[in-house]
C-alpha cells in the first residue's frame, strides 16, 4: 500500500527497461520497497535490476513480451507473486519510422499490437488484479501524439489515441473498486526512444516525467501533461480547423 | 447521568442469518491519509461474526474494527473484510464488590460508554487514552496507555479474560495466566491479528469523585520539563506534558506539565460534594468538512503554541478539573481531525529508554527545525511494560506529534525511525501508518514472539489488514497456502 506520506511498497515496472519506467522507480526507490521489472530478457534488464538493487530496492525480473499476449497473463501472475502491487506503470511503447509505418502493413500492425493491443490486454489482467487488491495505482504512458493525430506520425499517434481512451476508461471503471489510473500525455520525451530525432521546444527528460508522476500520485490527479503547460497548448491545437492543421508544422 | 446512555444488559442471542455481501466502502484511519476500500461487515452478535469470518474472502482477510481511533492502517482491509464491532456494544455483567471490582463487556462498547456506566457506582476505568471514543476491542488490540501509565501500565494489565473469535471459527476464553497466556499476550496490543476481541472482563477501581486534583508547572525549555517530571512524576498517578514544537532557540521544548491524583471527597467544595460522580462531558459539536490543508500554518501554528503555554499559570497547586478538562478536551469537538484538511495528518509517537536522552533531545530538535508544524505534542515518562510482545510503552521518555501530510515529512519521519531505532526505541503502532517493514523489525524485539503465536493460531492469516501486509505480519510471512 501507498503509506501516508506517500511511499508505496511495491513497483511493476511494465517495460522495465524503458527510461521514464527506472526514472520512476529512482524516485521511489529506497530501502525495502519491492520492484518488479517486467521486460524483454536482456543486458540492459540486468544493469537496471542491479542498480535498483543498489538503492537497497527488492528487484524480480520477470519476462515480458508484448507481442506474445498468451504469455500476458503468466507476466502479471508472477509480477504479483510476492504480494500486492501499490504502481504499475505500463511503460513499454514502438515509436517506429513514421513515414515507413503508414506504408509497411507489418510495421503499422506490429505498432498497433505493440502499443496498443498488448496495453489494453495486460490493462485488463492488471485491472483484475488491482480490483482484488481494492488498492493501487495504474499508470498508462500516452502521448500528446494521441490527443489530436497528425499527418506526421498518425500510426504512431492513432495507438496512443487508443490507449489513452481505453485507460482512462478502465480509470473511470476501477475507481469504484479503490483502484486509480493516472494517464500521462507527455510531450516530446529525450529518451532512447526517440534517440537521433530533432528536438522540438517544450522537450522534457524522463526524470520530469517521473517526477510529475509521482506528484500526481500524491495529489491523486487521474490525467497529466508533461510538461504542464502541453495542456494548454494541446486544448488550442485540438480546435484548430483541419485544413489549418495541415498546414501546421508540427 | 442520563439513561439512555447505560445500554440494557442482556446477552446477545445467536442467530444464524447469511451473511449479505457487503458493497466496498472506503475506511480510513483517525489520520485520514490513506484509506482503502474493503466491505463493512456489521456485526450484531457472536453468530454474526462467526459467520462473517467464515464467508469471508480468505485471500484478503478479516480484520476487526472498532471505531476507527487508531491513526493509520490498521484498522484498515483493502479488498477484505473488516468486521465492525461497534454494536455489540453491551454491558454484560458488572461485579461491583470483588476485589479488584471486574466488568464484563462486549468489545464495541467505548471507554466513554462504559465509564458513564460506572461512575455512579463509584468505579473507574484504571487506564484511559486521549480519547474516550475508542472501543474495549481496540484499547486491548493497541494496548492503550494513559497518563497514568508509570504508575499502573497500560490497558492490557487490566484484562483479567478475553473471548477470542479464532481464525478457525472458534471463540476460546484467553487468560494472562495458564495455557492461554501466551495468545492473550499477543491479543493484547496484537492489533486484531490473532483473532477478533468479542467480549473482555476487566479490573476496575474505585473513585470517590469524578474530579481531580491537579498541580500545572510551566517550564522554560525542555530540560527543564525533563527534569521536573523526573523529580516529581512517583508522586501523581497521572503526569503528562503539553510541549511547544514551534518555537526554537533557548526556549526550545518548553512546556506545560500538568499531574494530578483522584480528588478525594473531602477535597471536593459542598458545591461539587452534591454530585461529586457526576459526569462532566460538554460536547461544543461536530467540526464540519470545510477546512483547507494548509489550516496548520506558520502562523496559525505559532499563534497556537504561544497561547497554549502562557495560558497556563507558572505554578498552580491543586486545582479541581473534571474528567473532560483533564483527560479529554479534544472529545468536546467532534471529528477534530477534519481540521488538517482533506490529505490528513499523522501523530508520530515514540519511546526512548531512559537512559537515552541524547537520541530523545535529537529527535524533538529534528522535529522543530524541520519546518513542519505540529501542535499537539505530548511528552510523558512511561513505566514498566507488560509480557505483550508488541506493546508500545517500556520504561523510558515517549513524544507524539501530530503533523500534516505535507511534501518532505517522510524524510523527517524516516531520520526520526533511524534516531529511535538507534536509541533502542520504537514507535506506536496505533499510530503509525507508514512504517517500513524492515524498521519495525528493528523496534520491535519480540516480534518473532508475537509471528509464532500468529503462525499457530491463524496460519493462513485469515486475520489480516493493511497494516499487516505493510508490516509483512500477512500470510506469506506465515507461511500458510498462497
Amino acid at each position: 500500500m501507498i503509506n501516508a506520506v506517500g511511499a508505496p511498497q511495491s513497483l511493476l515496472l511494465l517495460g522495465g527497461t524503458s527510461d521514464i519506467a527506472l526514472a520512476i522507480a529512482h524516485r521511489y526507490a529506497r530501502t525495502g520497497v519491492r520492484i518488479v521489472l517486467a521486460a524483454r530478457p536482456s543486458e540492459r534488464r540486468i544493469a537496471a535490476a542491479n542498480e535498483l538493487k543498489g538503492l537497497g530496492c527488492e528487484v524480480t525480473e520477470v519476462d515480458l513480451d508484448a507481442r506474445d499476449h498468451d504469455s500476458h497473463a503468466t507476466t502479471i501472475d508472477l509480477a504479483f507473486a510476492g504480494g500486492d502491487i501499490d504502481i504499475a506503470v505500463i511503460a513499454f511503447g514502438l515509436l517506429g519510422d513514421a513515414e515507413r509505418a503508414w506504408q509497411d502493413p507489418d510495421l503499422a500492425l506490429e505498432l498497433a499490437e505493440v502499443n496498443y493491443a498488448a496495453p489494453v490486454h495486460l490493462g485488463v489482467l492488471l485491472g483484475q488484479r488491482m480490483q482484488a487488491q481494492a488498492h493501487g495505482w495504474i499508470v498508462a504512458l500516452s502521448s500528446v501524439a494521441g490527443e489530436r493525430v497528425r499527418r506526421s506520425n498518425f500510426v504512431y499517434g492513432s495507438t496512443k489515441a487508443g490507449v489513452d481512451g481505453f485507460f482512462l476508461g478502465l480509470g473511470e471503471a476501477l475507481r469504484d473498486h479503490g483502484v486509480r489510473v493516472l494517464v500521462v500525455r507527455p510531450g516530446f520525451v529525450k529518451s532512447k526512444m526517440t534517440s537521433g530525432l530533432k528536438e522540438i521546444p517544450l522537450s522534457v527528460t524522463p526524470d520530469d516525467v517521473a517526477e510529475a508522476v509521482t506528484e500526481a500520485i500524491n495529489g491523486k490527479r487521474e490525467l497529466i501533461w508533461v510538461p504542464g503547460t502541453l495542456r494548454v497548448v494541446m486544448s488550442g491545437l485540438r480546435h484548430v480547423p483541419r485544413p489549418l492543421f495541415r498546414r501546421l508544422p508540427i | 447521568m442520563s439513561d439512555e446512555a447505560v445500554p440494557a444488559i442482556k446477552p446477545s442471542l445467536p442467530e444464524e442469518q447469511p451473511m449479505i455481501p457487503q458493497p466496498l466502502v472506503e475506511l480510513h484511519g483517525w489520520g485520514r491519509a490513506s484509506g482503502t476500500m474493503a466491505h463493512l461487515a456489521q456485526i450484531d452478535s457472536v453468530a454474526d461474526a462467526v459467520s462473517a469470518l467464515r464467508t469471508s474472502d480468505t485471500t484478503r482477510g478479516v480484520v476487526p474494527r472498532g471505531l476507527g481511533r487508531s491513526y493509520g492502517d490498521a484498522a484498515q482491509n483493502a479488498g477484505g473484510t473488516a468486521l465492525d464491532l461497534t454494536k455489540m456494544n453491551r454491558i454484560l455483567s458488572l461485579d461491583a464488590v470483588g476485589e479488584p471490582p471486574t466488568v464484563t463487556v462486549q468489545a464495541g462498547v467505548s471507554l466513554d460508554l462504559l465509564m458513564r456506566a460506572l461512575l455512579p457506582f463509584g468505579l473507574w476505568v484504571p487506564v484511559l487514552p486521549g480519547t474516550r471514543q475508542v472501543t474495549v476491542g481496540g484499547a486491548i488490540a493497541a494496548d492503550v496507555h494513559g497518563k497514568n501509565h508509570h504508575t499502573e501500565g497500560s490497558f492490557g494489565n487490566h484484562v483479567r479474560s478475553l473471548d477470542l473469535l479464532m481464525a478457525d471459527g472458534h471463540v476460546r476464553k484467553v487468560t494472562p495466566q495458564g495455557d492461554t497466556a501466551a495468545l492473550f499476550w499477543a491479543t493484547v496490543g496484537g492489533m486484531g491479528l490473532t483473532g477478533a476481541v468479542l467480549r473482555a472482563t476487566v479490573a476496575l477501581q474505585r473513585a470517590e469523585t469524578a474530579y481531580f486534583s491537579v498541580d500545572t508547572d510551566r517550564c522554560s525549555d525542555i530540560d527543564d520539563l525533563m527534569q521536573k517530571m523526573s523529580n516529581g512524576d512517583e508522586g501523581y498517578t497521572y503526569s503528562v506534558a503539553w510541549f511547544d514544537a514551534v518555537t526554537k532557540g533557548r526556549h526550545l521544548g518548553r512546556a506545560v506539565l500538568t499531574r494530578g491524583n483522584k480528588a478525594r471527597l473531602a477535597e471536593l467544595p459542598m458545591k461539587l460534594k452534591r454530585d461529586p460522580l457526576k459526569f462532566v462531558a460538554p460536547s461544543l459539536g461536530t467540526l464540519p468538512e470545510v477546512f483547507p490543508n494548509r489550516m496548520i500554518n506558520k502562523a496559525t501554528a505559532k499563534a497556537f503554541s504561544e497561547v497554549w503555554y502562557r495560558k497556563a499559570p507558572k505554578r498552580r497547586v491543586g486545582e479541581l478539573q473534571n474528567i473532560t478538562q483533564f483527560f479529554h478536551p479534544l472529545d468536546m469537538v467532534a471529528e477534530w481531525n477534519r481540521v488538517y484538511g482533506p490529505h490528513g495528518f499523522l501523530q508520530y509517537q515514540f519511546v526512548v529508554p531512559f537512559d537515552q536522552e541524547d537520541p530523545f533531545r535529537r529527535c524533538l530538535e529534528m522535529i522543530v527545525n524541520s519546518g513542519h508544524l505540529s501542535c499537539l505534542n505530548v511528552l510523558k515518562r512511561f513505566g514498566e511494560g507488560n509480557p505483550s510482545p508488541l506493546s508500545f510503552p517500556m520504561p523510558g521518555w515517549t513524544l507524539t506529534v501530530d503533523l500534516p501530510i505535507e511534501h518532505g515529512l517522510d524524510k523527517l519521519c524516516d531520520a526520526l525511525d533511524t534516531e529511535v531505532v538507534g536509541a533502542g526505541g520504537r514507535v506506536y503502532l496505533a499510530k503509525d501508518s507508514r512504517l517500513s517493514a524492515a524498521t519495525f523489525r528493528k523496534m520491535y524485539p519480540r516480534l518473532d514472539d508475537f509471528l509464532a503465536v500468529r503462525r499457530e493460531v491463524d496460519p493462513d492469516g485469515i486475520f489480516n489488514s493493511d497494516l499487516a501486509r505493510r508490516l509483512e505480519l500477512s500470510k506469506p510471512i506465515l507461511g500458510g497456502a498462497a
